[in-house]
């Protein structure tokens, strides 16, 4: 539901240049609070970087990043953590020699409070079922679905405004689709905004509310998901039809 | 691993200072590690922000080099390490009263001063190097490291105001060792007990590191830096931090890199266990009486103790990837948490 207020994540005019490439040209989106928006588009359209840049990783060449009205970019990344943002990056990124409790434990670096980083894992093992079973596993020998699922519960142990989710089903099997979209639906029943970045948009079409087409840097097309998913172009483009 | 490095850094270091005082290590200790951080500060950065890890790799490389051959062009330190204590009688017969803290005063200004002209130009000189070699990768970049690492040294070495025993020895440390510090038995004796106890604190503040809050952030970084930064762990802060602590020279780093892989880059006590191992074969091939019963080809071999050390390198690299112990711990340490 769009709220007429300030949109939790904004960029205007954002470019980025990257490797020196212009990757990202005048892109402008608006996300609002419970949204969870799909960001698709072709491999190397500049989605990744995109994120990387909101996130910190990366620095903006031109335009401005907005969280709440308040400018991130001068915000170092580790910083933009503690602000409410959280990324689950792409390839999923776990701590391979940790077992999965201490994964989540990594996850609340920034939480002081014991009770509260408690009651943050339990939470996340209420979303994911299968992580608890495993909480003393090491992450490495976690297959990929459930890797996914602990980069998400990571990120999650911040009790996050807005999550960041860059190419969650990227080398998984596709068979695995349905359970990477209910991996996405956890976050979201609780109302946390996302954004997510996806190469598949069948599914990211299906599982969002609204989305952004980014092809060579720049917005084609956005607007309500449903309505793109019976688009023309995007069918022909990106849906195989 | 991180360990490791500690552990063998306040040796020569301790040596270098060349002085008994407790106050002398730790300051050294702090110096140099304030030092490592300003190096790393004006020469790293910079450089890290426009190239790779590699570029970053060639600047430390250079960086070491240009350190130990500056600090040994200061007449009072270098070349020979013996300096110190001509220096320190010299102090006797003047008379002065104090005679330890003036001599340790001198030849702590000395180093302060040696180390920060050898920063800075370290810090340009690897901007020099830094920008060309962005254009590289992989084993032209390798090249052009160790190229320019050998160009700088021998540079330094012809200048005449370098002592002439600089010359192609090169590097303070390996003629200390190669010297056995130039102490007579009775002081080396003296000096021992110095030794094992920094051996022991520098083991203590090993263990404490490695379950400590910091300790798990290095090894949170070194699985996976990604994903430290995406648990907001402040990744460049604490490479600066390390790097400053193990701050050292290339011929110590690549000691320190030996040591490390044969003992096992997981275990803290493999390190141990290889480097008194290493410091024992080392002693053992300066003065075994059995090396010269070796055949002549061999006994030659035995001349360059780096030559020793890298082919035990490739051997257990070959037959125990793991090094020694492999990760495991010794068993009263249970396993860090």
């Amino acid at each position: 539901m769009d709220e007429k207020k300030t949109p939790v994540l904004q960029t205007k005019h954002l470019g980025i240049t990257f490797g020196g490439l212009r990757a990202v040209n005048d892109f402008n989106m608006e996300i609002y609070k419970g949204e969870l928006v799909g960001l698709i588009g072709p491999n190397g359209a500049g989605k990744t970087t995109t994120l990387h840049t909101i996130s910190g990783l990366l620095h903006a060449s031109s335009g401005e990043i907005l969280m709440d009205d308040k400018n991130l970019q001068k915000v170092p990344a580790n910083k933009i953590i503690e602000l409410g943002l959280a990324q689950v990056p792409e390839g999923r990124h776990v701590f391979a020699q940790m077992t999965v409790l201490e994964n989540l434990y990594m996850g609340a670096y920034i939480l002081k409070d014991k009770a509260k980083i408690k009651e943050n894992i339990e939470l996340v093992y209420s979303h994911f079922p299968r992580l608890k079973e495993r909480s003393n596993q090491l992450a490495g020998t976690l297959s990929g679905g459930e890797q996914q699922m602990l980069a998400t519960g990571r990120a999650l142990m911040t009790n996050p405004k807005i999550l960041l989710m860059d190419e969650p089903s990227m080398g998984l099997s596709p068979l695995l689709v349905s359970e990477i979209f209910s991996i996405i639906q956890e976050p979201h029943r609780d109302g946390i905004t996302i954004l997510l970045v996806e190469q598949n948009a069948k599914m990211a079409l299906s599982v969002a509310n609204r989305a952004y087409v980014l092809e060579n840097g720049k917005i084609s097309m956005s607007g309500d998901a449903k309505t793109l998913l019976s688009d023309s172009r995007v069918k022909k483009a990106y849906l195989g039809a | 691993m991180v360990g490791g490095y500690t552990l063998f850094f306040t040796i020569p270091l301790m040596m270098k200072i060349g002085l008994p005082g407790w106050l002398a290590v730790i300051l050294a200790i702090i110096v140099c590690s304030c030092v490592g951080m300003l190096m790393e500060l004006l020469a790293y950065r910079p450089v890290r922000k426009k190239g790779t890890n590699l570029t970053a790799l060639i600047t430390a490389i250079a960086m070491s080099f240009v350190l130990e051959n500056l600090a040994q062009a200061i007449p009072a330190i270098g070349p020979d390490p013996r300096v110190p204590y001509t220096l320190f009688s010299k102090t006797v017969t003047i008379g002065k009263v104090s005679i330890s803290s003036a001599t340790f005063i001198t030849i702590l200004v000395v180093v302060i001063v040696s180390f920060l002209a050898a920063g800075i130009l370290a810090a340009l000189l690897g901007l020099i190097v830094g920008i060309p070699a962005l254009r590289l990768k992989g084993d032209y970049l390798a090249i052009i490291t160790l190229g320019f690492g050998m160009i700088i040294v021998n540079l330094i070495n012809n200048i005449p105001f370098c002592g002439q025993q600089g010359l192609g020895r090169g590097v303070a440390s390996s003629s200390l060792y190669a010297n056995g510090l130039g102490l007579s038995n009775d002081d080396k004796m003296k000096y021992m007990w110095i030794g094992v106890v920094t051996v022991i604190i520098c083991m203590i503040i090993m263990f404490m590191f490695v379950r400590s809050k910091y300790g798990r952030i290095i090894r949170a970084i070194r699985d996976n830096e990604i994903a430290a930064s995406a648990s907001g762990i402040n990744v460049s802060f604490y490479k600066v931090l390390t790097f400053a602590f193990t701050n050292g020279s290339i011929l110590n780093s690549v000691f320190i890199v030996v040591m490390v892989v044969i003992g096992g880059m997981g275990s803290l006590t493999g390190s141990v266990v290889a480097a008194i191992g290493m410091f024992i074969l080392n002693y053992i091939i300066k003065n075994g009486a059995w090396v010269n019963a070796l055949p002549g080809f061999l006994k030659s071999m035995f001349t360059y103790p780096m030559l020793v050390y890298s082919i035990a390198l490739i051997i257990v690299i070959m037959f125990r990837p793991h090094g020694i112990m492999g990760t495991k711990e010794f068993a009263l340490c249970d396993i860090p948490k």
